[in-house]
């Protein structure tokens, strides 16, 4: 840090370059969280920027309070997120130690079969024939096992686990612990930093799907998430009509102000990632930086 | 004499089998742990690549997976001589290829600046909100974009207020204006958080090259131009390889989200025209003769990008 000394024309700049950054990734958000707050009549007149005109929470208490379709979302969004956090944890965890065993008798072929993974795929009709054949159509398991493992994901939390000091297992070993007790007992608890990590990715990649929802899950209005749920209110809101069962977004449109009980459910569908994801920063930069460098 | 070498070479060979033996018997715990996933990689990842032998039969799916007619290249002639299939494959290279440009140069550009940003606090505040659209998904960011660029949003206002427009934009439905909003997005989502890598290598950086050139007089400008760029060098090549394998990739998140029938022409992307008509027309094996076709694609631009990158002295990915 030697080479600053003073304040320049260039850190002038460069403040107020940093501060145009800042106004353009949160205005939209500060816009759409006022929009939200504000009464639905009042905001069809427009002109609402970061503040709200005439605040409310009506917005809200109407999709929590008498819209059973969108609470119905809302916990199958959490139920997928809490589920597929845990057990894609558990996978990824399992594998990758089995794979930073230097000494495991498959550690080569089942490492070649993951990483192969990375590289190709059926694509999207064989994995929705998949799907079908697996008799996953409308089974909330469908958002549980095709998102499993990720080989990204094992990779990083491998190469964490490879640089924990060997002698705490071995000592272990000496004690007379199987491999799947210091897996249990060593080899988790130093993981936490990445294990923290990979769980923000995969919470988030559960909470942000609607895909699935989409193709493998429409017909079972059980397993409808808030994604979908906001994925169609905003196709029926833009001029398409792409052939998607739009009744329901029709129905919660006819209700209220669309606009506001949109932004309503965005600021729903938001909040619980930006309240988490400061806290894991620093956690994921070491990982995105060790996972590309590998 | 070779006959003993020969006994030894067996008896070597004969204990490393009873060796393997032995640690598969110790290594039951490990076998477990990782027995299932492999499974589980076998069905959900190798399976679907044997699917792929859809392409070339008349996939009915009321017929067991050996009784399905045989139809060789059929699906592929078909796929060539369709009009909207290059229409598509434009689309997705041009987004594609529009989205890697300003894609890298916003990163890289965005790392640059914040490397030298000196007050840490600021620094990280600013770091930690570039973050933020990465993490939402492209629903909201789709509905975000349509927001802000309605007829009465506020970018047609701030344009309005500067007199720049007299009349607002309609963005969302004018084709000629889709890849250009689709692009913004994607830079705007993902700026920050393509900048981690850029930064990383950045921190890497000799001091001691910024100190020679001070001494020499070299404005902050040129030791961002002439030390910090060329010593990240490596680290965008290499990025760059990646995603120009992945150019055709650019999947069909934004383009459903974003696109609707006015600008649907621009807007069919590879993935979208394999899901609408294989999905949707129930022409299964047309479809994945497209995702076929996409992998190839893939393969055959990774190889030359990856050669050229090797000649011009960068070193490529392998």
């Amino acid at each position: 840090m030697k080479r600053f000394k003073k304040v320049t024309l260039f850190d002038v700049i460069l403040a107020i370059g940093m501060f145009i950054v800042i106004i353009l990734t949160l205005y939209p958000f500060l816009n759409i969280l006022a929009i939200s707050l504000n009464d639905a009549v009042d905001t069809a007149k427009g002109g609402i920027h970061i503040f709200p005109r005439e605040f409310t929470f009506a917005n809200y208490i109407q999709i929590f309070g008498s819209n059973d379709r969108l609470l119905q979302a809302f916990f199958m969004s959490v139920t997928r997120t809490v589920v597929g956090t845990v057990t894609g944890i558990i996978a990824s965890t399992m594998l990758a130690y089995t794979l930073s065993r230097k000494d495991f008798v498959f550690n080569k072929p089942i490492a070649i079969m993951l990483i192969l993974t990375m590289f190709v795929s059926g694509g999207l009709i064989p994995d929705y024939m998949l799907i079908r054949h697996l008799g996953l159509m409308n089974e909330f398991t469908v958002y549980i096992l095709p998102m499993l493992l990720s080989a990204f994901n094992v990779i990083i939390i491998r190469s964490f686990m490879d640089n924990l000091p060997i002698a705490l297992e071995e000592s272990a070993k000496i004690d007379g612990a199987n491999d799947f007790t210091i897996f249990l007992r060593i080899i988790l608890p130093l993981s936490m930093p990445v294990i923290a990590t990979i769980s923000l990715f995969l919470a988030v990649g559960q909470w942000n799907s609607w895909f699935d929802t989409y193709l493998y899950a429409r017909s079972n209005a059980n397993l409808t998430t808030l994604q979908y749920e906001l994925m169609k209110i905003l196709d029926n809101a833009s001029t398409s009509g792409s052939g998607v069962n739009t009744h329901s977004a029709k129905y919660l449109v006819n209700q209220t102000n669309p606009q506001s009980l949109k932004m309503a459910i965005t600021i729903i569908a938001t909040v619980p990632i930006l309240v988490v994801y400061p806290f894991l920063q620093r956690y994921f930069v070491t990982g995105m930086t060790l996972g590309a460098v590998k | 004499m070779e006959k003993s070498d020969e006994h030894v070479k067996v008896k070597l060979r004969s204990s490393k089998k009873n060796d393997t033996w032995k640690k598969i018997k110790n290594q039951k715990a490990l076998l477990l742990m990782s027995f299932p996933f492999v499974i589980w990689l076998i069905v959900f990842k190798y399976i679907p690549l044997g699917g792929w032998l859809m392409a070339f039969q008349d996939y009915n799916p009321a017929k067991g997976v050996f009784d399905q007619e045989w139809v060789g290249l059929k699906h592929f002639k078909v796929l060539f001589s369709e009009p909207l299939f290059y229409s598509a494959l434009k689309n997705t290279l041009g987004m594609g290829m529009l989205g890697l440009i300003f894609g890298t140069i916003f990163s890289i550009g965005f790392a640059l600046l914040i490397n030298e940003v000196r007050l840490l606090r600021y620094k990280k505040l600013t770091q930690t909100i570039s973050y933020l659209p990465h993490f939402v998904s492209w629903v909201i960011v789709a509905n975000i974009v349509v927001t802000m660029l309605a007829q009465e949003g506020p970018v047609n206002k701030f344009l309005m207020s500067l007199h720049i427009i007299k009349e607002p934009i309609g963005f969302m439905s004018n084709p000629d204006l889709f890849w250009g909003i689709v692009t913004v997005a994607d830079v705007w989502k993902e700026m920050g958080w393509g900048a981690i890598i850029y930064l990383a290598a950045m921190a890497g950086v000799d001091q001691q090259l910024y100190e020679a050139a001070r001494v020499d007089g070299a404005s902050r400008w040129k030791q961002m131009w002439h030390i910090t760029l060329p010593s990240i060098r490596p680290v965008i090549i290499v990025l760059l390889i990646l995603n120009i394998g992945n150019l055709i990739n650019i999947g069909f998140e934004k383009q459903m989200l974003l696109g609707n029938n006015i600008v649907a022409e621009k807007a069919l992307v590879l993935d979208l025209y394999a899901l609408n008509y294989g999905i949707g027309m129930f022409r299964y094996s047309y479809g994945t003769a497209i995702g076929i076709f996409k992998s190839l694609i893939s393969v055959v631009l990774i190889v030359i990008f990856n050669n050229i990158a090797k000649k011009t002295g960068e070193g490529g990915l392998y």
